[in-house]
């Protein structure tokens, strides 16, 4: 019963009176657990991610009218096995004239990145790796690693298309990065907390998770997270199209399995972070059992993670200078009045009980949404319209041709 | 030796490496990870030293933007592997001079401190550093007004860079 109520809790303390008859020290026991959580965690989402890729292979292929993989083992559960087989049998190859170890560092740098992010999601109460007090800022610092894993790679493949993919890894997660912060926080001025076990633990009433008073700054951060994972529509750095496979192009093998897989991680990382942060966590009904807590966790992480997969397969590519210009000009300055508001709001709501700071906080988010779309509006209806591709355009117009006063009518030739 | 003291020895030891790696390799993009390395263990240390805080201030600040402004403003530059210039010029000896001086002063300085062989002290349950450290940039008592000015000195530099890089004829 104590096993099904908190395993993680109850192999725990089992490890530690097994260590401790073997005349282990304390300091040493809480080593070698520490290590063992890190070896479970880091496995878990190393191992999720077989899981995830199919998962996203088959909703996309549903999308997109097609069936996905469904030849090897039940519903094509085993064609990523086979997939990882073929990548860890292909030939490693290193550029010639690339930085090598540059140029194979920055592969594990960019799972390491993702990974450490893991160290303080709270899968269930208590089921956290370590519960920083400041742990938002923490994910802020181990994103960044994941900007120079993609940069250094790009640069060090000795390659013109993996530079220019690098540079453009720069404009755009280091501009991305600007709105993420902000929106981030949001949930950090609701809380009074920047512990993401502190956040989980405020959002406890479904009428005080931080989506119903933080809408826009949740829209904001998922926005800006999908652009940081640099996955459609803010796919540039590996635009297929453009610069073939961008700052990646010279990866093969296993090399090539790591960015992939830690691509995949990445986007599933921002759904749970999305969650943990405006979706209440691991809490819903009989949370109580951690493992029904993490249940919920993996149930509305999922959900969260559908709406990355349904973006990426129905939106197109957008333009660098849309990129951009929808950072700079749009969600910067809608974060920075959001954060402004609500450190104003919630002082004032704080005190009056949580279903009217709840509702103080949507009525101001709609305000500011309706407000943002009117200016939208209005500068959209100031430009002047553009010139449609139908359209005839002087460049393109032949000179007109004199007509003769009886033009020779053309026939129609016989078929 | 507890475990602590072990990771604090094994960091410290790849902290100098790679702090002397950052001035003796040649290529410049390998200095600038070198000098990723060496800021990502000092966070380490301010780890080992029960100030979170400051290591993860240390990671956004030297590792998110001023790292990767260093490599990006390296990668701007071209022929980057093809330096082969002599590294020290006549100046060496005496730069060489003065830092040993530097190093022998702030060493006969620590050892005659005391503090270095104490033991560190241990924080009492629930002490909420983060807290004391906001409460203490905010409060007229305390560093409002240096925070203040840095923070407008701050918002003066974005301006600045605004109004630098204005494309007026547009």
């Amino acid at each position: 019963m104590e096993f099904i109520k908190d395993p993680i809790l109850f192999l725990a303390n089992w490890l530690t009176v097994l260590f401790t008859g073997w005349d282990m020290t304390d300091g040493l026991i809480t080593v070698i657990n520490t290590f063992l959580g890190v070896f479970l965690v880091a496995n878990f989402g190393m191992l999720f991610v077989i899981f995830l890729i199919w998962l996203e292979r088959k909703l996309a292929a549903r999308m997109q009218d097609r069936l996905g993989p469904n030849r090897v083992g039940p519903y094509g559960l085993g064609q990523t096995f086979a997939d990882i087989l073929k990548l860890f049998t292909k030939e490693d190859t290193t550029p010639a004239g690339a930085d090598k170890a540059v140029f194979n560092l920055a592969p594990i740098m960019a799972v390491l990145s993702v990974l450490l992010i893991w160290a303080v999601v709270p899968f269930a109460e208590d089921w956290i790796g370590t519960d920083l007090n400041v742990g938002v800022l923490y994910i802020v610092a181990v994103g960044s690693l994941g900007i120079v894993a993609t940069l250094i790679g790009g640069w060090s493949s000795n390659n013109k298309f993996a530079l220019l993919g690098a540079f453009r890894t720069v404009a755009q997660l280091v501009s991305y990065e600007v709105p993420m912060v902000l929106s981030l926080l949001v949930p950090v001025l609701l809380a009074r907390n920047m512990g993401m076990g502190g956040i989980v633990a405020e959002q406890e009433h479904w009428y005080s998770i931080f989506f119903f008073m933080a809408p826009i700054a949740a829209f904001i951060f998922f926005v800006s997270s999908v652009a940081e994972v640099g996955r459609t529509p803010f796919d540039l750095l590996e635009a297929e199209s453009e610069i073939v496979a961008g700052f990646h192009i010279e990866y093969s093998g296993a090399k090539f399995a790591m960015i992939f897989a830690a691509e995949f991680l990445h986007a599933f990382t921002i759904s749970v972070l999305t969650m943990t942060l405006f979706l209440g966590g691991w809490q819903g009904w009989g949370d109580q059992f951690p493992l029904v807590g993490w249940a919920w966790f993996m149930v509305k992480s999922l959900a969260v993670y559908f709406l990355v997969v349904w973006v990426r397969s129905t939106l197109p590519r957008i333009r660098i200078d849309h990129m951009l210009s929808y950072n700079w000009k749009f969600l910067t300055p809608l974060a920075l009045v959001v954060l402004m508001v609500t450190a104003l709001l919630d002082n004032l709501v704080v005190a009056q009980g949580p279903v009217i700071r709840t509702l103080a906080h949507l009525s101001a988010n709609i305000l500011i949404g309706w407000a943002a779309y009117a200016i939208m509006k209005k500068r959209a209806a100031q430009r002047p319209p553009r010139a449609v591709v139908g359209q005839p355009r002087p460049v393109a117009r032949p000179p007109a041709p004199e007509m003769p006063a009886e033009a020779p009518v053309l026939e129609a030739p016989a078929s | 030796m507890t475990p602590v003291q072990i990771i604090f020895l094994v960091v410290s030891l790849m902290l100098l490496v790679s702090a002397f790696m950052v001035v003796t390799v040649r290529n410049l993009v390998r200095a600038a990870l070198w000098l990723i390395s060496t800021l990502f263990m000092t966070a380490v240390v301010f780890v080992l030293l029960d100030a979170g805080f400051l290591a993860v201030v240390q990671v956004v600040v030297y590792i998110g933007a001023i790292a990767i402004l260093f490599i990006f403003a390296v990668m701007l530059t071209r022929r980057v592997m093809a330096d082969t210039g002599p590294q020290t010029n006549a100046n060496g000896w005496w730069v060489g001079l003065s830092s040993l001086a530097l190093f022998a002063g702030i060493t006969w300085i620590l050892l005659g401190w005391g503090g270095s062989s104490a033991d560190a002290p241990i924080f009492p349950a629930g002490l909420d550093t983060v807290t004391d450290l906001g409460m203490g940039l905010v409060d007229p008592n305390g560093f409002i007004l240096p925070f203040e000015v840095a923070s407008v000195l701050l918002l003066a530099a974005l301006i600045g860079a605004i109004v630098v890089a204005w494309d007026r004829d547009n």
